[in-house]
């Protein structure tokens, strides 16, 4: 207890990071569920069905499959970088999620002052780059150590293409960082705060809607999902760089490809779109009401499937989330939790949003080939985004040069 | 002993183990790694001498670019195993002594210094860290012509490597 006393940050710190990775390790299951779902539905399919109602027990019948295979190490393989890699990969891709604030600087949980956020870093946007610009290494030692020739060319291609775009990623994020002149992520969000016309939110998606465009492209492009997902490219490369991989190794390369889309959706919708900012003008009190409106109705919704289309066990299973959603609504009634919940809710809804805007593209957009790839991005993007920050220098230089005549 | 204190000499020690694997490594990869390891530990302790903004770029331009190029140049010529060598005869009389007279020097002479000094007595002349608006300042208003300087040496290094690259047709 005197440990605890003397060290106030350091245990608020260890809490917070046990509730994020609880909360991350589940949103990562799910979301494997969500992207199957969706594209199916898109490609009129059912997908998971039969585990669960709606399939929703599925991540846990995938984890578990994952635990139980066998384990292989390719026998001519480097041992040590054959272990590593997956956990550099999958380490860097959770680590970058401490920068991320959820919501206000300070909100007071049961009279305790505290920050929505693990780390609250000054320099928080270069060190999320500091470490996603290593995520890198999981991928090619990846390829490299297997010692094979599909991995070892699905390591290549995916190196050079993740070096290839991460320059327009960064580039087309500078002129955010050129309007708001801080490197901050809280400082970014609030930043953003205001209303055009008072209604219309003053979120740098508007002057910066070429930087967004370019920034969402390249951040396709730099998680290797489709339609830019050439390293494992099936046709071509069985499996890309994690072809020998197998049982919980390759799942770790999973969850960190999908720890890596939340962390680019968080980062575009703290740089874009006002962050944990609601969209709605202050002075319209009412819509902080919207998160227990919507998770009430989305409880009703659960409660006729449940009684109208569920039999059997299934019945059972959606009672079970009917009840999580219904009482997760009433929970967000209490007073002492309403004021908490509105900034992760406005966060966690731009966030899948955008999640859902990466599921779309790929089960709509064939695969590019590898060099109509590497002409688009420099080619294409790269001059787009110099061009785009060239354009807001420009702007936010002129009216100094006015002055000074 | 304060925390600072226990975090420097983890990160220092790190730092050493990489590079002294880096010498002792015999797959070049392997090599390229440990220098990935010590680049990150040097950025953990500009972090601790409160350097935040050099820290996060000598992770960005040293382990996240360069060194993958180097970790890429290695994969793609397949570099094979290193050979062993018995030590050359000018290492072993001459280098390795010189080496340690220099190591002891150098440490002789830090010891010596202000610098030196202010650490042993404690006073933490560079904790105060260090905001990226003044180091930018500093770049841009008095280092400036510096500044612009080295990036023309860089293009001039861009060009050349598209000279020696382009195949004469």
């Amino acid at each position: 207890m005197e440990f605890i006393a003397q060290h106030p940050v350091l245990v608020a710190s260890l809490v917070k990071i046990v509730i994020l990775l609880v909360i991350l390790m589940t949103i990562l299951a799910y979301l494997s569920w969500f992207e199957r779902k969706i594209i199916a539905h898109i490609q009129s399919r059912w997908g998971p069905y039969y585990v669960g109602a709606h399939g929703l027990l599925q991540p846990l019948a995938d984890g578990i499959k994952f635990l139980f295979k066998e384990d292989l190490t390719p026998p001519a393989s480097d041992k040590l970088l054959y272990i590593l890699a997956p956990f550099l990969a999958l380490t860097l891709a959770m680590t970058t999620l401490a920068l991320i604030p959820f919501g206000p600087a300070t909100v007071s949980i049961f009279g305790h002052e505290t920050h929505l956020v693990v780390a609250n870093v000054d320099i928080g946007l270069l060190f999320l780059f500091a470490i996603t610009s290593l995520g890198v290494y999981g991928v090619a030692l990846a390829g490299w150590s297997s010692n094979s020739k599909y991995s070892l060319l699905g390591g290549l291609r995916s190196s050079a293409q993740m070096i290839s775009y991460e320059v327009s990623l960064t580039l087309s994020v500078v002129g955010v960082l050129l309007l708001a002149g801080t490197f901050n992520f809280n400082e970014l969000v609030t930043s953003q705060q205001g209303y055009y016309f008072h209604f219309i939110p003053r979120w740098r998606i508007g002057p910066q809607f070429v930087g967004f465009l370019c920034y969402f492209t390249a951040a396709i492009a730099e998680t290797n999902r489709a339609p830019f997902d050439l390293p494992e490219g099936e046709q071509e490369l069985v499996g890309g760089f994690h072809t020998e991989y197998s049982s919980f190794k390759f799942a770790m390369f999973f969850m960190a490809e999908y720890a890596n889309m939340v962390t680019v959706s968080c980062l575009a919708t703290i740089l874009f779109l006002g962050g944990w900012l609601s969209p709605f003008p202050e002075r319209w009190t009412f819509m902080q009401y919207l998160p227990v409106v919507s998770l009430l109705a989305l409880a009703v919704y659960l409660a006729y499937d449940t009684a109208v289309n569920m039999r059997g066990l299934a019945r059972f299973q959606l009672a079970v989330v009917t009840v999580l959603a219904g009482g997760l609504g009433l929970l967000c009634l209490l007073p002492a939790v309403m004021p908490v919940i509105q900034g992760p809710f406005w966060f966690t809804f731009k966030m899948g949003l955008l999640l859902f805007f990466y599921v779309w593209t790929r089960s709509t957009l064939p695969r590019l080939r590898y060099d109509q790839l590497m002409s688009f991005g420099w080619k294409l993007l790269l001059p787009v985004s110099l061009m785009n920050l060239a354009v807001t220098a420009l702007w936010i230089v002129y009216p100094l040069l006015v002055k000074r005549g | 002993m304060s925390l600072l204190f226990v975090l420097f000499f983890v990160f220092a020690s790190i730092a050493v183990i990489g590079a002294i694997l880096l010498i002792v490594a015999r797959e070049p990869i392997h090599s390229a790694l440990s220098l990935i390891m010590v680049m990150v530990a040097l950025a953990a302790l500009y972090l601790l001498l409160g350097a935040p903004f050099i820290a996060a770029v000598q992770i960005i331009v040293y382990a996240g670019a360069i060194m993958v190029l180097f970790v890429f140049v290695i994969m793609l010529l397949n570099a094979g195993v290193e050979e062993r060598t018995n030590w050359s005869k000018i290492a072993k009389f001459a280098g390795l002594p010189i080496g340690v007279f220099l190591l002891f020097e150098l440490a002789h002479w830090l010891a010596r210094s202000a610098i030196g000094k202010s650490i042993a007595n404690g006073s933490e002349a560079t904790n105060a860290a260090v905001s990226t608006r003044a180091l930018s300042e500093m770049l841009f208003r008095k280092y400036l012509f510096p500044f612009e300087a080295t990036s023309i040496l860089i293009l001039i290094a861009i060009l050349g490597a598209l000279v020696l690259a382009k195949r004469d047709e």
